[in-house]
């Protein structure tokens, strides 16, 4: 645990170093495209004429170099063939930087699979001072008592999510205020190990420093939420190629992240073995005419599939459109399935507002907003990413909403708990730090 | 039936590791900098030192540059044929050649024009010189000369000065230069404006003036013939000037039979007359009595 707080905290002082030095670089490794993005921060917060700035603080950076390159040796968001993964991060990586003109050395990861686990912690002290300060939140952080997740989990996200002093609960911040008995509720996120370990081995081979990790399911919420919805309670849907992440948000906090491990690329894979056509055919045949809602016109249009069988004089066989909808709506209702199942089980439907939002590349399936409407409640809608500075025309989809959410979470991350200092009981009984502040307070 | 040729392997899109590398070094600032520009400076400065570490090469390199600068400056448009000389008499000008001894034909780069000026502006006879290499191989030297205005008697003797008292020419007599008024004594020569403002002053009585003696560097005195003397004030010599002349005009007091007119009291203006003159308005005989200032007419009557 104190290893990860270790290394969790150098990674918010790269995170620092890189903010001083201005660039730094956001990776999103998903099971279908390798994103990089270039960000340049321009010192605070610039306000527009009328007085008014962002929302989410996103114009404090600008996007200057932008590519996306097809992923490979990954599968459900983790990876897979580790060579491959590098090499396609290489490719990704040096692309944005020759857009962007500059050298990156700070890169803020994403990962969507690795089978994300949320775990809701609570914990309570007496306070001794009446007033709460620094120190007391993070006594309060350490005292939430941690589940034992197992051994082959590493802690992702730890956010404190709600604090309560006395009998008043929900307080955003209770540093300065009077009471007794501070109490918190702490959302902890883990994911698999190996998965993590693989992708930091990825990024350490491509000569990058690690400035910080996130789970693409809470930072896809991050930037496709608007702020009502982020309040008042909702979940996002980030449907990916290989894996389905989804968060739910309330309050400003996501209270649980969890992730179906089937996504955009079962769908194609499920193309490409019903019409008997390559992989890449039946990603084109989806992209173009892909569809989960049938219509009667939709039995007359018929689509060459064109099988690359090397038998181009016979083979030319056609199918309708009704018949490439059948293919994919059950596999799409199989995905919503799960990811109803795993809102019931989250306890989403107690939740006050009950919005869902679809976004990830797979979510641009025409009629899809219709069908979830179907499964997951009436309160759909299908999200975009916010926009940001700097961001091409080709990277503002909804199959970007993680690598944009990546973006407002470099400039502004939410606190965790690796945020506050150690409680001062916590240090070993010598230490030289102790000493320093002995001498600090004392002369 | 085996393949005939094996199937084109798809070129991996991904940059090897150290292409990857390479790009990142490229991209960092320093070391762009020290390849664009370090480099280059290096490898320039470098093959040159190691031309010039051999004294053969950098003195025919010398040589070369010297040859090079040479033919050029000797080319026919730049050589200068003959010097001509403006505004200055015919001595002066004998004086201005002497001055500067310049084997013509000569190149106009090897012309220093500025020493030269300043070697012909030490004549004294020359006000100012204006040196400049005129079009077709002529070095034109524009003199303008220094006009006498009085000549001044010293103790090395006569001298021509100007209107500012700057030396003009020595003199070989007085009668030379008849037109000029004469001044003499200690530090005349250093108030040579003044002693013409008098001289114009004195315009009236102009037949009769012999000169002005400086008195003890400070204060002139105005003599005229029959060794007559207006002693001028230190202050406003040329208005004390002008009511001795004012009275001259009126009483004719010069015509009188008086030595010396006093003004150096401005407001005790005191006559002296001569000898026989004061016996003869006290009713007595006139005695031949020494001119009292005869000493310091001397100074005015000598050569």
């Amino acid at each position: 645990m104190t290893d990860l707080y270790q290394s969790q905290r150098a990674m918010r002082n790269m995170r620092r170093a890189a903010m001083q030095r201005g660039v730094i670089a956001i990776l999103d490794v998903g099971t279908s495209k390798i994103a990089c993005l270039v960000l340049r921060f321009d010192g605070p917060e610039r306000f527009r004429e009328d007085g008014l700035g962002s929302m989410a603080g996103q114009s404090s950076f600008r996007v200057i170099g932008a590519a996306t390159t097809r992923s490979r040796g990954v599968r459900f968001g983790e990876i897979d063939a580790m060579q491959e993964t590098e090499r396609a991060i290489r490719t990704a990586v040096q692309a944005a930087q020759k857009m962007a003109n500059v050298r990156v050395d700070h890169v803020i990861a994403c990962l969507s699979g690795a089978r994300p686990r949320s775990y809701g912690l609570a914990g309570d002290i007496e306070i001794a001072a009446q007033q709460v300060t620094e120190q007391d939140v993070a006594r309060v952080l350490a005292a939430c008592d941690v589940p034992d997740y197992g051994s082959e989990r590493e802690v992702l996200h730890a956010q404190p999510v709600n604090f309560a002093l006395d009998h008043r609960s929900g307080l955003a911040d209770p540093r300065g205020q009077n009471g007794h008995r501070l109490a918190c509720d702490m959302h902890l996120l883990t994911v698999e190990t190996t998965a993590l370990q693989n992708l930091l081995y990825c990024i350490k081979r491509c000569d990058l420093e690690l400035a910080g990790l996130a789970s693409s399911a809470y930072v896809a919420g991050i930037s496709s939420l608007v702020e009502d919805e982020q309040e008042l309670g909702a979940a996002c849907i980030d449907m990916g190629g290989g894996a389905t992440g989804l968060s739910i948000f309330i309050k400003k906090h996501m209270i649980y992240a969890d992730a179906v491990r089937m996504g955009g690329d079962h769908v194609t894979s499920d193309i490409a073995k019903g019409l008997q056509v390559p992989m890449a055919t039946a990603e084109r045949i989806k992209t173009f005419y892909g569809g989960v809602m049938a219509t009667g016109m939709d039995d007359r249009e018929m689509i060459e599939i064109g099988g690359d069988s090397g038998d181009w004089e016979r083979d030319r066989r056609k199918v309708s459109r009704a018949e490439l909808i059948g293919i994919m709506r059950p596999r799409v209702e199989e995905i919503l399935e799960e990811v109803r199942a795993r809102l019931d089980a989250a306890g989403f439907d107690s939740l006050p507002s009950q919005q869902i939002v679809l976004t990830g590349g797979a979510s641009q399936i025409p009629g899809l907003d219709g069908l979830a409407a179907r499964i997951l409640g009436q309160n759909v809608r299908l999200g975009r990413p916010l926009r940001v500075q700097g961001l091409p025309q080709a990277a503002t989809g909804a199959a970007f909403a993680s690598s944009v959410g990546l973006c407002l979470f470099a400039a502004h991350p939410q606190d965790e708990w690796w945020d506050f200092e150690i409680p001062a009981e916590r240090y070993p009984a010598r230490s030289l730090k102790r000493a320093v502040k002995w001498f600090r307070d004392n002369w | 039936m085996q393949q005939v040729a094996p199937a084109p392997l798809r070129r991996d899109p991904a940059p090897s590791r150290a292409a990857y590398r390479m790009h990142r070094l490229w991209l960092t600032p320093v070391f762009r900098a020290l390849l664009r520009v370090g480099m280059p400076a290096f490898v320039l400065t470098m093959g040159f030192g190691l031309y010039l570490a051999d004294d053969a090469r950098r003195g025919a390199l010398g040589d070369k540059v010297a040859a090079m600068t040479r033919s050029v400056q000797e080319r026919p448009e730049f050589m200068v044929t003959l010097m001509a000389v403006d505004g200055a008499s015919e001595p002066l000008a004998a004086a201005i050649r002497n001055l500067v001894q310049v084997e013509f034909p000569v190149s106009s780069f090897a012309l220093d024009l500025e020493a030269m000026r300043a070697a012909v502006e030490t004549i004294d006879a020359v006000k100012s010189a204006d040196l400049r290499i005129r079009a077709g191989g002529i070095l034109q030297v524009d003199v303008t000369e220094r006009d006498p205005a009085m000549v001044w008697r010293s103790a090395q003797g006569l001298f021509l000065l100007d209107e500012t008292g700057h030396r003009i020419a020595g003199l070989t007599v007085r009668d030379a230069r008849p037109d000029l008024a004469l001044i003499a004594g200690e530090g005349a020569e250093a108030a040579v404006p003044e002693a013409l403002a008098l001289m114009a002053a004195a315009a009236p009585v102009a037949g009769r003036i012999r000169g002005l003696v400086r008195m003890g560097e400070r204060r002139w005195d105005l003599v005229l013939d029959r060794e007559q003397r207006i002693l001028l004030p230190e202050d406003e010599p040329v208005a004390a000037l002008e009511r001795v002349m004012a009275l001259d005009q009126a009483e004719d007091i010069l015509e009188r039979d008086l030595m010396v007119v006093d003004m150096r009291n401005p407001q005790r203006p005191t006559l002296r007359l001569a000898g026989d003159a004061l016996a003869r308005l006290r009713g007595e005989d006139p005695e031949p009595a020494t001119p009292v200032s005869g000493r310091m007419s001397s100074a005015l009557a000598g050569n």
